[in-house]
């Protein structure tokens, strides 16, 4: 073995850094594709709740003021909003169970920007939530979704990012507060149900009563379910300028908050 | 040349002083050995220097580079091994280690290159390509001191390196350490229970108890000036009988919660 007195051959520190963000991005999509029975679970529940809803409720689903539709219409790109929210903020959480299975030091310990660590996980996270998302997307055409406009598609997939992007954030600083996996289950309870129940994605937000609404208003998944549902059967409660612009700023929000918090992490 | 130097480094926990005031020095090309009960703060301190923890208090400086100004070099210069396993559990062998290669800014033909190296070392180049969760546990521990090396480290850290491992794998790992010892002139720091193996590879030990170093010499002059025919004597007379009844570290934490996955 060479002798310890030497350099080691070292990239400049932007090529380290890049490399960082592209092995934590590679980490990510190796873990995904081989836990498959984590693939088929995470697809599992929004299928079902398409099947059952849009299924369930073609019939009863006129509104006043409202344009008639297929329920099922309706509710995919909700669904896939919420594909897209269980996803991330699972992704971003993931970071706990790098704590408790101990792999978390090993990323500590190394002599990288903790933001680059961030980075490479949101960019692992976003693409594994997407694929996700977009098999949801798929399936939902085998049982009759009808896109009203296909160039809407690349417009769908912007928002689903940039939902994926927020929440990633949200889930990585989240983590970083948390000590265990314990308190996992509180947060999906408190959190991500309420979410994606109040987010517009099985019933108008206009539906709700007063006092409710502005839990669905302050919501960032809202609208995103809403942009998602403007691109791709063109009806939508909110302008789209305004879904992309609170969609924009709870991302960059989200991953500032989570990765300082990181930044700050100790074990 | 120190490649550990230390001042009253200090860190306390919501009032409990788990490292208090420790000054040790650690020369270049030892075998120091860092003893203590459980609850003594010898994991706090190696911490402090690996810099995964701020001291509340004091200096310290690794390789000659300060523990709060300058982390990225202490980071480059220190391998470490944790006592509770650090491996991703999905990935293979190769991967884990093209993972921190890649963290530490290896460039792609050193990497493949030293990747071999550490594997030959450690003996794994035919378990490389198997997913680490199948791993025994003295496969994962030498697997770990095969990436703690990866980087070219100048001093390693290894906490409870041979913690319930067979006879067998306890006997090579020591093997690894006087190699590269001697070999690497790599500084080795271990922290450990089994005082016949502090005995057997350190060329000095340090005895800390309730966060202070009660002692510091090589473990045949504490043998003779304390007048005990072990080193785990001299141990047991400077940190008593008492079983000290510390809280559960991470590992035992998370063995207890397996059933949940």
């Amino acid at each position: 073995m060479k002798s310890n007195n030497f350099q080691t051959p070292k990239q400049s520190s932007r090529d380290a850094t890049g490399q960082a963000i592209y092995i934590m991005w590679l980490r990510e999509m190796k873990r995904f594709f081989r836990a498959r029975a984590r693939v088929i679970g995470t697809l599992a529940m929004p299928f079902f709740f398409l099947i059952s809803f849009g299924f369930g409720m073609r019939q009863g689903f006129n509104l006043p003021g409202m344009p008639q539709m297929n329920y099922l219409n309706f509710l995919v790109p909700g669904i896939i909003g919420m594909t897209m929210l269980f996803n991330s903020i699972f992704a971003g959480i993931s970071v706990l169970w790098d704590r408790e299975f101990g792999f978390l030091k090993e990323i500590l310990v190394a002599p990288v920007k903790r933001f680059a660590i961030v980075l490479g996980r949101i960019a692992g996270g976003i693409t594994t939530a997407l694929i996700q998302a977009i098999l949801i997307l798929i399936l939902s055409l085998f049982i009759g979704f009808k896109i009203s406009n296909h160039s809407g598609i690349i417009l769908a997939i912007l928002f689903m990012i940039l939902i994926g992007i927020g929440f990633i954030g949200f889930g990585i600083a989240v983590a970083s507060i948390l000590e265990n996996t314990e308190s996992f289950s509180l947060i999906m309870q408190l959190f991500v149900f309420p979410t994606f129940l109040l987010s517009g994605a099985f019933f108008p937000v206009s539906n709700l009563p007063k006092w409710l609404k502005p839990i669905s208003l302050i919501n960032p998944l809202t609208y995103g379910v809403d942009g998602l549902r403007a691109s791709l059967i063109g009806f939508s409660q909110f302008p789209l300028i305004l879904d992309l612009t609170i969609l924009f700023i709870f991302g960059i929000l989200m991953v500032g908050f989570g990765s300082w918090l990181f930044n700050k992490t100790e074990i | 040349m120190l490649v550990i130097e230390t001042k009253n480094l200090t860190k306390e926990f919501n009032g409990l002083i788990a490292v208090n005031n420790v000054s040790l020095d650690v020369k270049e090309g030892e075998i120091f050995g860092l003893l203590g009960p459980n609850g003594a703060g010898k994991t706090t301190t190696i911490k402090m220097l690996a810099t995964l923890l701020k001291p509340t208090k004091g200096e310290a400086k690794v390789c000659g580079f300060d523990i709060l100004k300058q982390r990225d070099e202490v980071r480059n210069s220190i391998g470490i091994v944790f006592q509770e396993p650090a491996l991703d559990n999905r990935l293979t062998g190769y991967e884990n280690l093209d993972f921190h290669a890649r963290l530490y800014g290896l460039d792609s033909k050193t990497r493949k290159k030293r990747i071999q190296e550490v594997l030959n070392l450690v003996e794994l180049e035919d378990k490389a390509n198997v997913i680490v969760r199948n791993y025994s546990g003295g496969m994962q521990r030498r697997l770990e001191i095969a990436r703690g090396l990866m980087h070219y480290p100048k001093v390693l850290f290894l906490d409870e390196p041979t913690l319930g491992l067979d006879p067998q794998t306890r006997h090579r790992i020591w093997d690894y350490i006087l190699k590269l010892n001697q070999k690497e002139k790599t500084t080795i720091i271990l922290t450990t229970h089994y005082m016949e193996e502090a005995d057997y590879l350190c060329q000095r030990v340090g005895i800390i108890d309730f966060g202070k170093i009660v002692a510091l010499d090589t473990p045949q002059n504490l043998k003779n000036i304390f007048k005990k025919p072990t080193l785990e004597d001299v141990f047991l007379y400077f940190t008593g009988r008492k079983i000290r009844d510390g809280e559960a570290n991470q590992s035992e934490k998370f063995k207890r919660m397996r059933h949940r996955f």
